[in-house]
């Protein structure tokens, strides 16, 4: 999997956590680089935070969903900022799932988990919007 | 006494004279007898012979009997001798006696005629002067005789006009009428009225007919009539009669008016006095008695004070009274009889005239002029009030628009302030969050042994780590919720959902700190209560942090967490009650204010940012409920959240 986060202890946290739990994991610190190890790498999901230098996690978000190559990986986002209206942008550019930090390793393994085990066809991704802070449609 | 004699020589009958009120004359004697009497030549005889022109000759004295026209006796003296007189001569005095009689009568019918003629004249110009019509009547009602005024009422000639004529045919019939005797009985009374027929005009006249019936021997009975004209009197009478109703009428509005009157200046409140042309007074009304009338056991102060008045009024309607003004308007010194108190009053009195100008009353009202005086003072006093409140309201008026300047700008400012310090919280609690995260994030690795087995020591001290951690987190977390509410950057996000899996899931979600707490939680949703529409969020928010405080504050004993709706207005109410340590009735609205603990000590015994009710308040506000508390000191205390009534969305 792949894990994109510019705060450099919360993505070797994290990253370190996944491997312990049994995951490959690859690092991207902006959204540019997340496009590249996409492409590249072609994980099975992807950790993305949204604050992010020079691309940001909507942008990187939007142009994975764009690329047909890359448009059937799950984006699971991972944000700080708890105001409202983060998450339904995120959701908007093509996010899966939608979590906040402050989150426990073991919580995000739950989170990731639950996505992958979810079926994996690409009209069935919207409706597989899970995790503590999943939004209905109003 | 005349003689006329034959055979007597002229001279000694014209000599002889008798004075006929001798009655001791025997000759006057015997001619007022009815028997001759014979006077003989005798001795015996001569003694008792009357003087007569007669000598020495026996005669006899035969008068000629009662003689209605005669004024003195007649007789005949007889030389004869002493034997008795032959019949004849007793015929021819009877004979003599009627002749002398008749030519005395026609001499003095002749002189009578002359006489009554004069009279009859004299009567006519007389009664011709009266002016009422007089006339007398036979017992036919023919006319015998009238005055110039009655003939032309009864009267008329053939060459006189047809109208003139029918009017007098038409007075004659009424008259006749009138004056018939059944008439005349009937009524009784000789005074009626009579409407006659002026034949001059046409005009209706009416006379009062005075009639009186005559009896005279020769001429029969007749009816004198005295007709008084009283046309004029009957008008008279009828405008009397008329005026004198007219002055019912008049007296009897006068008492209406003069009543209405009364009763006016008896209601008006002022003192009113009618004074006549001398002073005195005539009328006065109720509150005037009170000022010029002693009361009965009036104190000799009292008395005082009213003769006090009573001489001031005078005085000033002395004034008046010489004074040539038809008004006059003035202030009297009064006083109050009852209180003594000074009583200025204004007096406005006016002169009642006749229609002929004669001064006859002077009505004078009195106004007391204390209350206008107060309210002078007083409207002076509020004035000045007033106006110094209006250069205070003026200065205040400039202070404050200044002051809103500022304030406008201050406004302006802290909105500014404001927004930027909510962006700040938000971005600080991000920045807050992202060490955090990774410190709670190691600490929990290396609790879970990601790093290799971790002694028990250390494992206490990293749980320590955590705890404090998740503190800071809860910390962050509500100043980012208070600071998103005031920037109102927290929407409301409505949905439909039962009650009931909302309490499971907060109770589940408290599990670990319930099991610990050893204390029984019990939910009680009704089995009816139907899904509700509110920010379940945001409910859920309120409930974990009520119920987290009663865990806190409640060592033992059990928490209620209660779902009931209201019939009356469909009002949802959650409550959470504990049994827990309570708030003092004093503090009991302290606790929803921003960073409150009761105690705010640094030992406090319990931990918490203080922001929990304030932020649950808040969140009640915005779904339109409200939150409150019921609590005793000791005892326990129960929050209830209340939601607008549910079903009309």
């Amino acid at each position: 999997m792949l894990v994109v986060d510019d705060y450099a202890d919360a993505r070797e946290m994290y990253s370190e956590y996944l491997q312990f739990s049994g995951f490959d994991v690859v690092q991207a610190a902006n959204g540019m680089e997340a496009l590249e190890r996409a492409v590249a790498d072609h994980p099975d999901i992807i950790l993305m935070d949204l604050s992010l230098p020079v691309m940001d996690g909507w942008e990187a978000t939007r142009r994975l969903k764009a690329d047909d190559r890359t448009a059937n990986i799950p984006v699971v986002a991972l944000t700080g900022h708890a105001l409202a209206g983060i998450s339904e942008g995120a959701l908007r550019a093509g996010c899966d799932a939608f979590v906040t930090k402050p989150c426990l390793p073991e919580d995000l393994v739950r989170e990731i988990r639950k996505v992958l085990d979810a079926p994996s066809d690409s009209t069935q991704k919207k409706s597989r919007r899970s995790g503590k802070h999943a939004k209905t449609n109003v | 006494m005349s003689v006329a004699a034959v055979g007597v020589p002229a001279d000694v009958t014209s000599s002889f004279s008798l004075t006929l009120d001798d009655w001791s004359n025997p000759l006057i004697h015997a001619l007022t007898s009815r028997r001759p009497v014979y006077y003989g030549t005798g001795a015996a005889e001569r003694r008792r012979r009357p003087a007569t022109p007669l000598e020495d000759v026996s005669f006899h004295v035969v008068p000629l009997g009662a003689l209605e026209f005669a004024a003195e006796p007649f007789g005949l003296l007889l030389i004869a001798g002493p034997s008795p007189l032959p019949v004849q001569v007793s015929w021819l005095a009877s004979v003599l006696g009627q002749k002398i009689d008749q030519i005395l009568g026609l001499q003095a019918l002749t002189d009578g005629d002359r006489g009554r003629a004069r009279e009859r004249a004299l009567l006519h110009s007389i009664i011709n002067a009266v002016t009422d019509p007089i006339l007398l009547t036979d017992t036919e009602g023919r006319l015998l005789i009238a005055n110039a005024r009655a003939l032309t009422l009864f009267t008329a000639t053939e060459e006189e006009s047809e109208g003139r004529r029918s009017a007098v045919r038409m007075n004659n019939m009424l008259l006749s009428s009138a004056l018939s005797s059944k008439a005349i009985e009937e009524t009784g009374a000789a005074r009626r009225e009579l409407l006659l027929v002026n034949p001059a005009d046409g005009s209706d006249l009416l006379f009062e007919l005075l009639s009186t019936v005559t009896q005279d021997a020769r001429q029969g009975t007749g009816v004198v009539s005295i007709l008084r004209n009283v046309s004029d009197l009957r008008r008279a009478s009828e405008e009397i009669e008329e005026n004198y109703r007219r002055l019912r009428v008049a007296e009897v509005q006068a008492r209406a008016e003069s009543d209405r009157l009364n009763l006016i200046i008896d209601s008006v409140a002022d003192p009113i006095v009618v004074t006549d042309a001398g002073g005195a007074t005539s009328l006065m009304n109720e509150p005037a008695e009170r000022l010029f009338t002693i009361p009965a056991r009036a104190s000799a102060t009292e008395q005082r004070w009213v003769q006090a008045n009573d001489a001031h009024f005078s005085s000033f309607i002395a004034g008046m009274l010489v004074s040539a003004d038809q008004r006059r308007v003035g202030e009297i010194a009064l006083m109050d009889p009852h209180t003594g108190d000074a009583m200025p009053v204004e007096a406005i009195a006016g002169k009642v005239l006749s229609e002929h100008g004669e001064l006859t009353a002077v009505v004078t009202i009195l106004h007391d002029r204390r209350e206008a005086i107060e309210r002078g003072q007083l409207y002076e006093q509020l004035k000045q009030a007033s106006d110094e409140l209006e250069r205070k309201v003026q200065a205040a008026t400039a202070d404050i628009a200044h002051q809103n300047e500022l304030l406008r700008r201050q406004a302006i400012e802290l909105e500014q302030a404001s927004a930027l310090k909510s962006q700040f919280l938000a971005n600080m609690s991000h920045e807050f969050r992202t060490p955090l995260n990774a410190m709670l994030g190691y600490t929990s690795m290396l609790l879970q042994g990601v790093a290799g087995a971790v002694p028990m020591p250390v494992r206490r001290q990293l749980g320590r780590i955590e705890s404090n951690g998740r503190h800071l987190l809860t910390i962050i977390n509500e100043i980012l919720d208070i600071s998103r509410i005031e920037a109102g950057r927290m929407p409301l996000q409505i949905s439909r959902f039962k009650v009931h899996d909302l309490l499971s899931e907060v109770k589940a979600e408290l599990e670990p700190i319930i099991l610990r707490s050893k204390l029984t939680v019990t939910t009680s949703v009704p089995r009816d209560l139907p899904p509700v529409s509110t920010d379940r969020q945001k409910v859920k928010q309120i409930l974990l942090n009520l119920v987290s405080n009663a865990l806190k504050f409640t060592h033992q004993g059990s928490i209620t967490i209660q779902a009931r709706q209201s019939r009356r207005d469909r009002t949802l109410t959650l409550s959470v009650a504990d049994t827990g340590i309570g708030i003092a009735p004093a503090d009991q609205d302290k606790i929803f204010e921003d960073f409150r603990q009761l105690d705010n000590s640094p030992t406090r015994a319990y931990g918490g940012t203080g922001l929990g009710l304030s932020i649950c308040r808040r969140l009640a506000q915005m779904l339109n409920g409200r939150l409150a508390v019921e609590s005793r000191l000791g005892k326990g205390s129960t929050f209830t959240l209340t939601l607008p009534p549910q079903g009309r969305k």
